[in-house]
C-alpha cells in the first residue's frame, strides 16, 4: 500500500508506518482470526474502512444487533474453545453489547470485544454517542483498557487475546478513541506470553493429588461431579479415564454437558435444579464428593446448608476464588484440569461399586416411569418438548451440537439432547440470557461448518433476537432452528403454576406466525402442529440444505420435572 | 455473623481503572468500605492500597479471592488491628483568636500531641496522626471552641509480619 513505509528500526525489527485501525486489523489477523461479528457506527468507522480493505483475509459479519454480534462471537468461542471477537461502535453499541459480555462473564467464555469511542479530547465531554463503556463494564469484564493513542494498540491487543484466553477464560474489552484509530506510528507485532500481575493458572501442590487419590481410594459410595472447567481445560479424555479406572458414577453441571458421551455407563445425568433424579438426591449419599471445574452454583448444590454435608469434598480448580466460595472443601486441588487428572490418575485404584452403581439406576428407573417416559412417549394428546429432542436424536444419532436458549425447552434440550461429541451444548448458564440462541448457533455454525448446528428456542426467547434470521439469511448459513411454542414464557409460567396459585402475570404471549417471519427472510419454513408430522418434520429439516427454520407447536402447559424448588435441599428433588 | 475491622493490603498495578474494579468488588456485596488510600509502595511503579472494612472472617478471605482474581492486583492480603501498625491523621482548621485567648485550646493541643502547621490572622491548623481513637478525642475536645473545617484521612497501614511481595514480583517477571 502507498501509505506505507518500510522502515529497518534494527537489526532485527521492521517496522511499518500504518494508522490505528489498521494496526487493529493486523493484529486481529495476527491473532488468527478469521471471523468477527459487529455492527458499524461513527466511531468505528475507521476500523470498518480498514477491514473493507482485508474483507478477503478477515470474514466480517455483519448482525442485526451488538448483541447479536456478542452472542455470536460467544457461541464461535464455545464450540472451538477460541476467542471470540466482536466490534461495535460507541454509546449505544457498545452498550448494546453488556449483555453478552455479562453472560461470557459468568460462563467463563473467551471473548474480545471492539468499541469505538470518541476522539480523546471529547472524553468526558457528552459527546453525541459517548458513553463510559469502560466503567459500565468494569464488573462484567475480565479486563478492559482505553486506547487513546494508536501507538498502544498492538501491545493492548495482544494482551487482550493473552488474558481472554488463558487460566479460567473471560471477555476482554478494548475501547479505542477514533483519534487513535486514524493515528499512524511504526507498527510491530509481538503476542503476549505473561503479564507480571496476572497468574493464569495457579500451581498445584501434588499432595493435594495425594490426598485426593487417598480419599477416591477409600470410599464406599464417591460421586463425581463435572464442569465446564473441563471442556475448558480439554480435560475431557483424563476425566473419562479417571472415572472409568475409579468407576465413580459421574454427573455434570448444564455446561458440563458432553465432556463424556450421553450414553457412557457412568455417566449419571446432570445435576441441579431440573437435572437427573439419581445425581441430585444421591449427592447427599455419596461419602466422596469430586467436584471437577465446577463452581457449585446455586441451581446445581439447592440448600447450602443440607448439600452433601456426609460427603467429603474434592475440589479440582483453576480459579483460586473459588475454593472454598460456595462449598467448604476437604481438599482443594488447584490448577489445570488436565494435568492435575493426569497426575491423579495412575495413584488411582482400579475400582467399580456394582451396588452404588445400582442405586443410581433403580432412581433411573423411577425417574423414567414418572418424568421422562412420559416426555419422550406421551400418549396423551398435546406434543411434548421431550418427543422434539427425541425425534432430534433419532435424526442427529447424538452428533449435532444443540444451542439451546433459556426456560423450559433449555432444561428439556440439556435433559435429553444425546451428545456424542465435546463442547456440543451451547447455552447461556450462568446468566439465563434469553434471546442467546439464535445468534450464538450463527457462531456457532460458522466455527463448524461441518457441524449440524441446532438452535432449540421457546417462543418467547426467539422474539428478542429474532431479527438474526437476517443475518442467518445474509450468511447463507444452514443452521436449523427450531422454536418450541407453547405460547407461554413457560418456565416463569410453571412456576406461578407452582407457586404463585396460578396467577398467570404477562406470561401469556400472543404470538406473530413464525413461518411467514422466516420466509419472510427467504429461509425455509414448517410449521408442526400433529404428533404425525413430527419424525417427518424433523427429518425433513435435517436434511434440507441451508438453513430451515421448524415451528413446533407443542403443550401449552407443560411442566419441567424432576425441579428441586428454590432453596430446597438436592434430596428434596421433585418428580411432579 | 461475627463482624470484625480488618485492613485489606492489596499490591496493583498503577493503571486508570483499578480503583472502579476494586470498589465494585465491595459495591457488588453492599460492603460500605469504612476508608480506603492508594499511594505508592516500597516497589517502585507498584501501587499500595489500604482498605480498611469491617465483616466477617469468612466475607473477607472470599473477597481477598475476587481481588486477587483481578488482572491487575499482584497480591492482596488481609489483617486484623492486632497484626498491623496503623495510623490515620486529621486536619482542624480553628478561628485563631481561640488559639491565643483560650489556655484550655493549648493545654489539649499539647496534651493530643497534635501539630500546629500554620497559623495567621483568621486561622489556625492542627495535624494530628494517631489512631482513629486519638484523632476523634481530639475532634469531641475541640468541638466546643467550633471547629471550622475538619478533615480524616483513610487508614494507613504496614504488617507485623514481612509480605513476600518483592519475592513475588520477581518470581513473577523472572
Amino acid at each position: 500500500m502507498e501509505t506505507q513505509t518500510l522502515s529497518k528500526k534494527s537489526e532485527e525489527v521492521f517496522t511499518e508506518t500504518i494508522s490505528g485501525s489498521e494496526a487493529i486489523v493486523r493484529c486481529l489477523l495476527e491473532e488468527g482470526v478469521d471471523i468477527l461479528y459487529g455492527y458499524p457506527g461513527g466511531a468505528i468507522m475507521p476500523v470498518y474502512d480498514e477491514m473493507y480493505k482485508y474483507q478477503n483475509t478477515l470474514h466480517h459479519v455483519l448482525t442485526r444487533h451488538e448483541q447479536g454480534a456478542i452472542h455470536a462471537a460467544q457461541g464461535y468461542a464455545r464450540i472451538s474453545g477460541r476467542v471470540g471477537v466482536c466490534i461495535a461502535t460507541s454509546g449505544p453499541g457498545a452498550t448494546n453489547l453488556i449483555t453478552g459480555i455479562a453472560d461470557a462473564q459468568i460462563d467463563s467464555t473467551p471473548l474480545v470485544c471492539i468499541t469505538g469511542q470518541v476522539g480523546s479530547h471529547l472524553l468526558g465531554s457528552d459527546a453525541f454517542q459517548e458513553t463510559d463503556i469502560i466503567g459500565i463494564s468494569t464488573p462484567v469484564t475480565k479486563w478492559n483498557h482505553q486506547i487513546t493513542k494508536a501507538s498502544e494498540i498492538p501491545e493492548v491487543l495482544a494482551k487482550a487475546f493473552f488474558i481472554a484466553n488463558t487460566g479460567r477464560p473471560g471477555p476482554v474489552l478494548i475501547d479505542i478513541t477514533k483519534d487513535a484509530q486514524f493515528e499512524t506510528f511504526d507498527f510491530n507485532y509481538d503476542k503476549c506470553t505473561k503479564v507480571r500481575s496476572y497468574k493464569p493458572v495457579p500451581d498445584t501442590d501434588y499432595e493435594t493429588i495425594e490426598k485426593a487419590a487417598l480419599l477416591i481410594n477409600q470410599a464406599k459410595k464417591p460421586f463425581l461431579v463435572w464442569g465446564q472447567g473441563v471442556l475448558l481445560g480439554e480435560a475431557e479424555t483424563q476425566l473419562k479415564e479417571v472415572v472409568e479406572k475409579a468407576g465413580i458414577p459421574s454427573a455434570w453441571t448444564i455446561l458440563g454437558a458432553s465432556a463424556i458421551p450421553t450414553d457412557h455407563p457412568l455417566n449419571v445425568g446432570m445435576v441441579g435444579m431440573h437435572g437427573n433424579y439419581a445425581p441430585n438426591k444421591l449427592t447427599n449419599e455419596c461419602d466422596v464428593l469430586i467436584a471437577v471445574g465446577m463452581r457449585f452454583d446455586d441451581r446445581v448444590t439447592g440448600n447450602l446448608e443440607t448439600y452433601a454435608k456426609q460427603a467429603k469434598i474434592i475440589h479440582f480448580e483453576i480459579d483460586p476464588a473459588e475454593i472454598d466460595k460456595n462449598v467448604k472443601t476437604d481438599v482443594a486441588v488447584l490448577g489445570d484440569a488436565k494435568k492435575s487428572l493426569e497426575k491423579l490418575l495412575p495413584l488411582l485404584e482400579v475400582k467399580g461399586y456394582p451396588e452404588w452403581v445400582q442405586q443410581f439406576k433403580q432412581l433411573y428407573a423411577e425417574e423414567y416411569e414418572q418424568v421422562i417416559c412420559r416426555d419422550l412417549h406421551p400418549e396423551k394428546e398435546g406434543i411434548t418438548m421431550g418427543e422434539v429432542l427425541k425425534e432430534i436424536n433419532t435424526q442427529t444419532k447424538g452428533n449435532a451440537a444443540i444451542v439451546s436458549d433459556v426456560g423450559q425447552h433449555q432444561m428439556i434440550a440439556c435433559r435429553y439432547a444425546n451428545f456424542n461429541v465435546t463442547k456440543s451444548n451451547i447455552t447461556s448458564g450462568g446468566l439465563g440470557t434469553m434471546g442467546f440462541a439464535l445468534p450464538a448457533a450463527i457462531g456457532a455454525k460458522m466455527a463448524a461448518m461441518d457441524r449440524d448446528v441446532i438452535a432449540i428456542i421457546g417462543d418467547g426467547g426467539y422474539q428478542m433476537t429474532i431479527q438474526e434470521l437476517g443475518t442467518v439469511f445474509q450468511q447463507k448459513l444452514p443452521v436449523k432452528i427450531v422454536v418450541l411454542n407453547n405460547e407461554f414464557l413457560g418456565m416463569v409460567r410453571q412456576w406461578q403454576q407452582l407457586f404463585f396459585d396460578k396467577r398467570y402475570a404477562s406470561t401469556e404471549m400472543t404470538n406473530p406466525d413464525f413461518v411467514t417471519i422466516a420466509k419472510g427472510y427467504h429461509i425455509a419454513a414448517k410449521r408442526v402442529t400433529e404428533r404425525s408430522e413430527l419424525a417427518d418434520s424433523v427429518k425433513e429439516m435435517m436434511e434440507y440444505q441451508g438453513a430451515y427454520f421448524l415451528e413446533v407447536c407443542v403443550k401449552k402447559e407443560g411442566n419441567v420435572f424432576p425441579m428441586i424448588p428454590t432453596g430446597a435441599s438436592v434430596s428434596d428433588i421433585r418428580l411432579k | 455473623m461475627k463482624t470484625k475491622l480488618y485492613t485489606v493490603s492489596i499490591y496493583t498495578e498503577n493503571n486508570v481503572g483499578l480503583l472502579n474494579r476494586i470498589s465494585a468488588i465491595f459495591q457488588r456485596r453492599k460492603i460500605n468500605v469504612e476508608s480506603i488510600n492508594t499511594s505508592i509502595s516500597e516497589i517502585e511503579g507498584v501501587s499500595r492500597w489500604s482498605v480498611v472494612v469491617a465483616i466477617s472472617e469468612e466475607q473477607i478471605r472470599k473477597i481477598i479471592g475476587q481481588i486477587e482474581k483481578q488482572v491487575e492486583v499482584i497480591k492482596a492480603y488481609y489483617h486484623t488491628d492486632e497484626e498491623t501498625i496503623y495510623q490515620e491523621s486529621c486536619l482542624l482548621k480553628v478561628k485563631s483568636d481561640l488559639l491565643f485567648e483560650d489556655l484550655q485550646i493549648q493545654n489539649i493541643i499539647k496534651e493530643s500531641a497534635a501539630r500546629i502547621i500554620t497559623v495567621n490572622r483568621n486561622f489556625f491548623v492542627l495535624e494530628k496522626s494517631g489512631r482513629k481513637s486519638e484523632i476523634e478525642l481530639l475532634y469531641r475536645e475541640l468541638k466546643p471552641f467550633g471547629i471550622m473545617q475538619f478533615v480524616h484521612s483513610g487508614r494507613i497501614a504496614v504488617t507485623k509480619d514481612e509480605l513476600k511481595i518483592s519475592n513475588l514480583l520477581k518470581a513473577v517477571t523472572a
